[in-house]
Order: C-alpha cells, then structure tokens, then sequence
C-alpha cells in the first residue's frame, strides 16, 4: 500500500480512532435517555409530533441499528484494519530483527548499561554468561563483530502483537455479530402446556419462523420461596420430531435448552383460567389428562368416567386449590380439595385412581439461534488475552559486548524494554549484579 | 455479632481510617502511618469478616447466595475493593498519602450503604434471573475495575492539587501539597490504576454478556445500562489511546480519571434512578 496516499494517512490515523471512539461514546447516550423502540405514537405523545418526525429522519427509535450509528462502527472497523495494516509489518519487522546486528555504539547509549571487567578470556567468559543467563531463563545467542564477541537474548518478543490482538478481537467480536444477524433470528412463542408447536414468531416482523421441528410444553410451573417472592419458573420441554421424542428437558432461567443450534429460554408466562387434570389408573397405569373450565364437567373417555372442577380459591390470578368432582359411575360421586399442584389417591369401588391438578398456564419461551455467538465469545477472550498482554507483558532485550583489552576482558552489558521500564530496570540491575559477580567468585 | 452489626462498625472505621489519613496529609503526622495502615488493615479484616458472615447467614435463610446482589450488598463489596485496591497500591508505591483522597470514597460507599433511604439492607432471596455463577463473575469483575477507577479518580483530584502547588515536581515537607508525591509518579500511578480498571472493566462487560445471553439469549441488548457500561469503556479506551499514542499525561489524564469516574458512577447507580430501564433483569 501507499503509505504517503493521504486516504490512507487519514484512515490509518489513532487521531481519527480517538474521534470515532468519542462520537460514538457520546451518540451512545441519546439511546439511553429516548426510550428505544417504542411506536410513533408513543414518540408523538411524549415529544410532540415535529420532534417526533425529527427522530423518525434520524432513526433515534431504534438508533443502535441506524445507518448512521452502524455507519460510525464501520468507521471504526476500517480505522483499526488500515492502522494494524499501516503499523503492524513494522512490528513484525522488530520482533524478527536481528538484534546481533545492533549498531555497537548505540549499545553504549541506551539508558540501561553497565560495565566490568573480568580477567577470563573472551571465549570462556562469554559460555559461562551464556550458562548463567540460561539458568535465569534468557537463551543467548553470540556473534563475533569486528574485534567484539556479542550476546544477546530476549524475552518476550511476541508480546508486542498483543495490542493488535486486542485490535483484531474488536473485529472478530463485529464479526460474529454480523454472523448472528445474518444467519440467526430471535422470536418468542407463548406455548400453553400440553401444546406442541413448530415455528416461533419473530421479535422485530412478528413474522412465523418455521423450527423445523416441534416442541411441546408438558408442564409449567412456579416455585416459591417462604417470603412469597418467586424462587424459579420452570417449564418441562419435549422436542419432537416425525412425532418421534427426540430431547427432554426441564428448563428454568439461566438454564435454556438447545437443538439444532436454537435455544429455548425461559422468559415468562401467563395464566389462565382452566385447570389441568390428570387421572391415572394405578393398576393399569393408563393416563389422560384434561384441560378444564371452572365448572364445565368432562367426558374422560379413556376411564370411561366423568371430572369436574365445582369449586377454587384463588390469590390474584393463582389458584391455589381447587374442589374436585369425579364419578365413575360406580357408587356415588367423590368429591374433594386438592391443593394446586399436588395429587391424591382416590379410591372408588374396584379401582385407584391418582388424581393430579394444577391451574393451567402458558410458558412464555424466549427463542433464539445465533450461529455468531461463538465467534463473539472468541473475540471476547483474545481481547481479555490482548489486553492481559498489552498491558502486563513486555520485550525485553539483552546485550553483552565483550571486548579484549590487554590481559582483561571488557564486559558491557546493556538492556532495553518496551513497557514497564521502572520494572525492567530492577531486574536488570539485579541480572548484571549476578552475571559480573561470577568473575571474583571462581576468580 | 451479627454481619449487620460488623458492616455498621466498617462504616465508622472507615471514618476514623480517612481522618487518620488526612491528619497525616494535612498536619504531616509522619509518625502516625504505620498507625493508620494498621487501623485500615483491621477494619478491612473486619469488613471482610462481615462480608462472609452474611454470606454464611444466607446459608441459613435457606436462600445460599454471594452477598452480591443487590444495592446495598454492591455498595459495601464497592468498598471492600476500593480499601483493597487501595492497600495494595500503598503496599506497592510505599506512599500513604494517597489514603486521605482514596480512603474517603470507601467512607462514602458505606455511609451511602447504612444510612440512606430506600435502600434494602436485608438479606433476600435470589430472583430466577439473577441465579447464576456468571453473575458472581459479573459483579466481582466489575467492582474490581470500578475500584480502580475510584482510586484514579482520587489519584487525579490529588494530581490537580498538587499541580497548584509551588513544589510541583519534588516532594518537600515543608509544604502541605510538598507532601504529596512528584506529579510525574502521580500520574504514573493514575495510569496504571486505569489500566488495571480498564482490564477488569473489559472482563466485567464480557461476563456480563454471557450470562446476558444463558439467560435470555441475547448477549447485548442496548439497555441503558449496558449502553453506559460501554460508553465507560469508550471513555477509558480514549483515554488510554491519548496517551499511549499522542503523549497525553498530566492534567488532560487527571480530568479524564475524574471525568471516567463519574461515568462509572453514572453506570452504577445514576442508570438505575434517572433513565427508565426498559431491561427488566427482575421480571421474569
Ligand atoms: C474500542 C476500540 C479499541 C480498543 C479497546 C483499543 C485498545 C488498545 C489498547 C489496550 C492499546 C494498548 C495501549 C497501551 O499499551 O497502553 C491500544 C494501542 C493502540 N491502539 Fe487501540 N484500541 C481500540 C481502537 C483503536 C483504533 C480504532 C485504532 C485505529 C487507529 C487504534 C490504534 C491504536 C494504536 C496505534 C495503538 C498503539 C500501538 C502501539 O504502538 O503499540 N486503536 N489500543
């Protein structure tokens, strides 16, 4: 690429980072403070209806989609791809250098350095510092230049892509965005129980989605803790498929159920006013379960009797037990309480019956597939990676110069670190006290 | 004793641990350091003994759950990072100045727990939405990067103090601001407290959204709190940006701490009481 091409100057600038990043930290608020999402009427009735028009031309109703917020994100992404394009060969250039060929006199002036002298010769004093600096952890590789033997090694070479990870991370994390945009949907089904359904309807068109395969709610239920506040909604899911039970699964919130890549959370409910009734025969296992209306008696065609709700105490909208009518035409009818919830035996002449009733609800499911949601959860840990090692990690490089100069040799150790001076500096000194004590300890 | 009763003794030591601070900051009690750490190190034990007292007491309500989870509960463990933050770069820097900026923000954050309002101070039980480990992850994250930035912001208050002063890059104890560190290692330390928020901060958001998405499948929604925990973010990143690549430091990093603080603030507890949330976290 031209780097003088000012286009490219200008999308490879951190100046034009710093001014995206701040648009869109501050066009971020107005979605905060103007409710998202809600209908032109309601806009009319609370701004009026020119203000109204106003936010229709600009999309503040949904801004988070508009062109021009998705606009201001693109910007972003196109800044960060030229300015890692613009920057990072040169990165890559230094991580590779070849620091053997290091101008000597520049070794000289670098911040860190010190000197020593050790009456060893060259070549054995620089394997014993090739042997110490091993022991530390810093692999030495040597070079003979001009009249000079030099060592170097370095730690941490690779830590300067970390900021580019964390750059790339931003993109990856858009891209599994526009994956689940692309590729994904969100709906919502409200699915009474013992009702079965193939497709969803979608949040936004409110169109049907088709599953491609069903999904029954046998079950619908609300736990309480001692305070009356709810402990957990949990709703008892069956998928189908050919009629064929293929999966079942309780669910409850925080715990959805996924096939095929679509997952089912639990996010509401609704209750209604008909009670569910399950009588099973205890010697033959034979069930069946009924939808009732208060007092509307039913044909159980399977026991061959009759049931009936006559009688319920309710709390607001929740039943909490009801009266039961059941005759089977053998002796007089029973009747009794039941708490909702619960069951009983009851006996009648020859047979046992359990009878298990509830109030009857619909589990609100919160429908989903979203192919890019492991893509987003990829980028989000490169970045923590990233960003760990942008900001704790550096490169850190050693030179030692070795010199003959009469019966003695030179030693001039220097060192440079990206990051973290203040801390390079002490293990640096703490290394060259090491490695310049090793002279007058054997010698 | 009871978890209450420790948590109320917190509040009125960490009162005494930032008068103890600013007696050494402003009369130059030397002397009296050691004293004061040790103090804040106790009350800190205490705080922490108070924390796992309520944890354990939920045990026995038979509703079991991190003492994280409401108001209250967030503004003490708000403190408890801000007193821990706050040791570890006095442990770190071997300067106890920063106390009497840093300290009182722990103060504030119980005295606001134990005596405001309207506030629920009482053990509940966890709503289904908020039943999940990733919550726990959510909250300690975030409350770690938002303790960083309380202590940047302080760090950046003490910074344009000492920037008045005559003794701007020297410490002298003649003068009430000589006291206070160089500026430069002022705003050394305010940067990589920031870094260090920004870092928890990120972690904060990222597991927020995934518990976002196990709970109702979606990972971001643009609710008005997340939006402000992003716009935090943003605050933090150009900050971070500006300096690192156009050579920002000094009084331009002390406002942006302060001004970043008070958008953390703004996330944390102005969302809740000035914008209507549309995100209904309790409801279902
Ligand atoms: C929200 C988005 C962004 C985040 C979270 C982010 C994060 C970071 C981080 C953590 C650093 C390291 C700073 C340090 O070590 O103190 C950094 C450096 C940098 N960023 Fe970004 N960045 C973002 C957007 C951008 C964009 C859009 C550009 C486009 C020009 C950019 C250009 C740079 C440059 C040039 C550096 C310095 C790299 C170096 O020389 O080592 N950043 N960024």
């Amino acid at each position: 690429m031209n780097k003088k091409n000012p286009l490219f100057a200008f999308f490879a600038s951190v100046k034009l980072a710093l001014f995206t990043l701040f648009l869109l930290a501050v066009t971020s608020i107005i979605g905060t403070v103007i409710p998202q999402k809600e209908t032109l009427q309601y806009y009319v009735k609370n701004y009026g209806e020119t203000t109204a028009n106003v936010f229709q031309v600009l999309s503040i109703p949904d801004m988070y989609n508009s062109w021009w917020f998705l606009s201001l994100l693109t910007l972003l992404s196109v800044n960060l791809i030229i300015c890692s394009l613009d920057r990072f060969p040169g990165v890559w250039k230094q991580i590779h250098a070849d620091n053997l060929a290091t101008d000597l006199s520049r070794l000289k002036k670098m911040r860190l350095s010190q000197n020593w002298e050790s009456d060893k010769a060259e070549s054995v004093l620089a394997g014993e510092l090739t042997h110490s600096l091993a022991a530390k952890g810093w692999k030495a590789e040597q070079r003979t230049r001009d009249n000079s033997l030099l060592l170097f090694a370095q730690k941490g070479a690779m830590t300067r892509t970390g900021v580019y990870v964390v750059h790339a991370s931003i993109l990856v994390i858009f891209l599994g965005a526009i994956i689940g945009e692309l590729y994904g949907f969100k709906g919502s089904i409200m699915l009474p129980e013992t009702k079965t359904t193939g497709s969803i309807f979608a949040f936004d068109t409110q169109k049907s989605i088709d599953l491609g395969f069903e999904v029954r709610c046998n079950r619908f239920g609300i736990d309480f803790y001692d305070n009356g506040m709810p402990k957990a909604y949990r709703s008892d899911l069956t998928v189908l498929e050919d009629g064929k039970v293929i999966l079942e699964k309780r669910i409850v919130v925080n715990d959805p159920l996924t096939y095929k890549g679509i997952t089912f959370y639990q996010s509401s409910y609704q209750p209604y006013e008909d009670f569910l009734l399950t009588v099973t025969d205890q010697e033959t296992g034979t069930a069946e379960t009924a939808i009732m209306g208060f007092q509307q008696p039913q044909d159980l065609t399977v026991h061959g009797a009759k049931i009936g709700v006559i009688n319920a105490n309710a709390m607001g909208q929740t039943i909490s037990n009801m009266k039961i009518w059941f005759d089977d035409d053998q002796g007089p009818a029973s009747t009794f309480w039941l708490d909702e919830g619960d069951q009983v035996t009851v006996e009648r002449p020859g047979k046992k019956y359990t009878i298990a009733g509830k109030q009857m609800y619909a589990t609100g499911l919160q429908v989903a597939k979203d192919p890019g949601v492991w893509v987003v959860y990829i980028g989000c840990g490169m970045m923590i990676l990233g960003l760990f090692i942008a900001f704790f990690m550096s490169h850190r490089r050693i030179w030692l110069v070795l010199n003959k100069e009469g019966g003695t040799t030179t030693v001039l150790m220097s060192g440079s670190a990206n990051k973290n001076k203040n801390g390079f500096e002490q293990t640096f000194a703490a290394l060259a006290e090491q490695l310049s004590a090793k002279k007058s300890d054997q010698g | 004793m009871d978890s209450s009763q420790l948590l109320g003794i917190t509040t009125f030591t960490y009162l005494f641990s930032t008068i103890l601070y600013a007696v050494i900051f402003i009369f130059k009690a030397k002397k009296l350091g050691p004293a004061a750490t040790i103090f804040t190190v106790i009350a800190f034990l205490v705080q922490t003994a108070g924390l796992l007292l309520r944890w354990q007491e939920s045990y026995q309500l038979g509703y079991g759950h991190a003492p994280l989870t409401n108001m209250y509960e967030s503004v003490v463990f708000f403190a408890w990072t801000i007193i821990f933050m706050y040791l570890l770069i006095e442990w770190k820097f071997k300067t106890r100045v920063i106390g009497a900026f840093a300290v009182p923000f722990a103060f504030l954050a119980m005295a606001y727990g134990s005596f405001a309002s309207g506030i629920n101070r009482e053990i509940s039980p966890l709503i289904p939405a908020l039943q999940s480990n990733w919550l726990l992850a959510h909250v300690v994250t975030c409350f770690i990067g938002y303790a960083a930035f309380a202590v940047a912001a302080a760090l950046g208050i003490m910074y344009l103090i000492k920037n008045m002063s005559e003794s701007r890059q020297t410490t002298n104890d003649e003068t009430l601001l000589g006291t206070l560190p160089a500026l430069k290692i002022i705003d050394d330390i305010t940067h990589k407290t920031m870094v260090f928020g920004f870092l928890w901060l990120s972690v904060g958001i990222i597991t927020g959204a995934i518990w976002a998405n196990s709970a109702w499948g979606t990972y971001w929604s643009w609710d008005p709190k997340e939006t402000w925990s992003l716009i935090t973010w943003f605050i933090y990143a150009i900050t971070l940006h500006a300096r690192y690549t156009r050579g920002w430091g000094g009084t331009r990093i002390a406002w942006l701490a302060i001004f970043g603080f008070v958008s953390v603030i703004f996330t944390y507890y102005g969302v809740n009481f000035l914008l209507s949330g549309l995100h209904s976290y309790g409801s279902s």
